[in-house]
């Protein structure tokens, strides 16, 4: 008898735990389901509509995909661009703050002033920023100017050059987020066990050895996650080559976000912007997976 | 030491500082250039300090247009939206990650899987919703549409999945419900938690562009900091001595707060990425 009496009492507090526990909950998932989940499914309906920002909304099936790929001028280019960042940024931008990482190491003073130095640009507003690299960039700017005064070498013009004009976007993203990962990295290497390493010193690693065979390894996991992360965030670039170049010159440095925004608010054509956008999300999930699917072969996890 | 490791760690020292320097010239190039005449800014050969150290520029920006508005709506959005995602992260994130109930692993890896839609995929969306529901050129409109998404509930999940789960039930035993329990244990215990999430939420709020870029069309009254700063630039258009210390302005507060708080910042950061694991 007196276990049926507990587990009632046991069942009564469940319930009120699960009620109290929805009350907890709903603010997010009515959150969620508002500003997520609904124009997720509204974004689907609209890449099949031809859809101004104000006006006449009208099906018309797969037009918009097809208008991508086969009529519109700025949406290739938009891709290849993306393409073109992403394969640029995201190797330099990994390896330069895993070596920043590796080189404050815990015998180099001032080491935490230097690492807030180097995060600086992550969390100033990235229009500040790109306004402080376009002035510097300029013609008469500092960096020809610099160059004309020590070398008497005139600089090309960068951001009207097309080719430049990328790099400098790439540069001037590298330099923003540098901190970011060096941040992750430098987390990663703290928490090394200290007798692993003493174990490798032992054994004669030193140097490079420590470095390539021990270190790295180590903290593949960190370096895989970075890898995904600054992935996902150069195919979504927007801000620098918005301000920087406003996508030009042409369209030489224009992303496939800016491209979204244009389409959508200089146009009023939301339909393809919307339609576009789910082409982003595509790349973004096809590219994660692949990488998900790669790291097997370079990522050691402890177990 | 050897002789060989000391000259080798010279040599360390000295690349990294002078790294450093090349890494901070641009925005030590800024600064000053914010101090320079107008006539100076492109001056040849180019020189770190101008002529004088003009620091009325620094007031003149505050008296060109509506700078001051661009401000205070900064500072207003980027605190009601961290105190709104605040609110939802910190009471999902404790009925997640300490309260038992039916159907909540499953509600869990939804949350987690809408992690992955990018804001630029739904930005086109949201402005359709916002029409409907009549928010374009508002308040709500900057501050709603992104204080909901599920990085703030499961960086909380996760900071009160490291408190001891005795504590919730010695308090049950004292009679304590999930409520009390929540705001008198959890809640104290979790403020390092609490902090890493303001600071990291704030900064996204004030740092925000293509949002409020979309979703305001009236600059002189709802433009926040960065998109008063890049139509400042167009306005302005040669005055790059107020661009400059418009810019420099914009990076005091988060600056500020990346300086007090870095403790809690690499925290932070390795547990959002949880190092990778």
């Amino acid at each position: 008898m007196t276990t049926t009496v507990n587990d009632r009492g046991r069942n009564t507090m469940a319930k009120a735990e699960s009620r109290q526990a929805l009350g907890f909950v709903s603010p997010a998932l009515i959150g969620l389901a508002l500003f997520t989940v609904l124009p997720v499914a509204l974004s689907i309906v609209m890449g099949f509509y031809d859809w101004p920002t104000y006006g006449e909304k009208k099906f018309v099936g797969f037009d918009n995909y097809a208008k991508l790929f086969t009529s519109s001028p700025d949406f290739w280019p938009a891709l290849r661009n993306t393409a073109v960042f992403t394969i640029l940024y995201v190797p330099v931008s990994v390896i330069l703050s895993l070596t920043l990482a590796l080189s404050l190491h815990e015998r180099i003073r001032g080491r935490a002033a230097l690492r807030i130095l180097f995060f600086i640009p992550v969390v100033t507003p990235m229009v500040a920023n790109v306004l402080v690299w376009k002035m510097i960039l300029q013609p008469q700017g500092m960096l020809n100017g610099l160059s004309m005064e020590w070398f008497g070498f005139q600089l090309p013009n960068f951001l009207a050059d097309p080719q430049w004009a990328m790099v400098m976007v790439v540069i001037m993203s590298v330099w923003q987020g540098l901190g970011y990962n060096m941040l992750i990295f430098s987390a990663a290497l703290e928490q090394l066990p200290d007798s692993v390493m003493e174990a490798a010193k032992l054994d004669g690693a030193s140097g490079l050895t420590l470095l390539w065979k021990v270190k790295v390894p180590l903290i593949s996991p960190s370096i895989f996650f970075a890898s995904v992360m600054t992935l996902i965030s150069s195919l979504q670039v927007f801000v620098q080559p918005q301000l920087l170049t406003g996508g030009g010159p042409g369209n030489a440095t224009q992303p496939l976000v800016q491209f979204i925004y244009n389409q959508g608010f200089k146009f009023q054509d939301l339909g393809l912007a919307a339609a576009a956008g789910w082409i982003l999300f595509a790349i973004i999930i096809v590219l994660t997976a692949a990488q998900f699917v790669a790291q097997k072969k370079w990522v050691h996890y402890e177990h | 030491m050897s002789r060989g490791e000391r000259v080798r760690l010279v040599f360390q020292h000295a690349a990294i500082y002078i790294a450093a320097l090349i890494f901070m010239a641009p925005l030590v190039y800024a600064f000053f250039s914010a101090l320079k005449p107008n006539g100076e800014m492109f001056a040849t050969p180019p020189r770190l300090v101008g002529s004088e150290l003009r620091w009325s520029n620094f007031a003149a920006v505050f008296e060109y247009g509506p700078f001051v508005t661009y401000i205070a709506n900064s500072f207003f959005v980027a605190i009601a939206g961290t105190l709104v995602v605040l609110f939802v992260s910190t009471t999902a994130g404790y009925a997640f990650g300490r309260l038992r109930w039916k159907g909540r692993d499953a509600i869990f890896v939804l949350f987690l899987a809408t992690l992955m839609v990018p804001q630029e995929v739904i930005v086109i969306p949201m402005f359709t919703l916002m029409q409907w529901l009549g928010w374009v050129d508002t308040y709500p409109a900057l501050i709603l549409p992104f204080a909901f998404t599920a990085f703030g509930t499961f960086l909380m999940r996760q900071f009160f999945r490291g408190i001891p789960f005795e504590l919730d039930e010695a308090a049950r035993v004292d009679g304590a419900g999930p409520i009390r329990t929540f705001v008198q244990i959890i809640l104290p215990l979790s403020k390092s938690g609490v902090a890493v999430l303001s600071v990291f939420t704030f900064m996204s709020f004030w740092n925000s562009y293509l949002w409020p870029l979309i979703v305001t069309v009236d600059y002189n009254k709802l433009g926040t900091l960065p998109v008063g700063l890049a139509s400042f630039s167009g306005l302005t258009g040669t005055r790059w001595d107020l661009q400059m210390a418009a810019a420099i302005i914009s990076m005091i507060p988060t600056t500020i707060l990346v300086i007090a708080l870095q403790k809690h910042l690499v925290k932070g950061i390795s547990m959002a990425g949880l190092g990778g694991r």
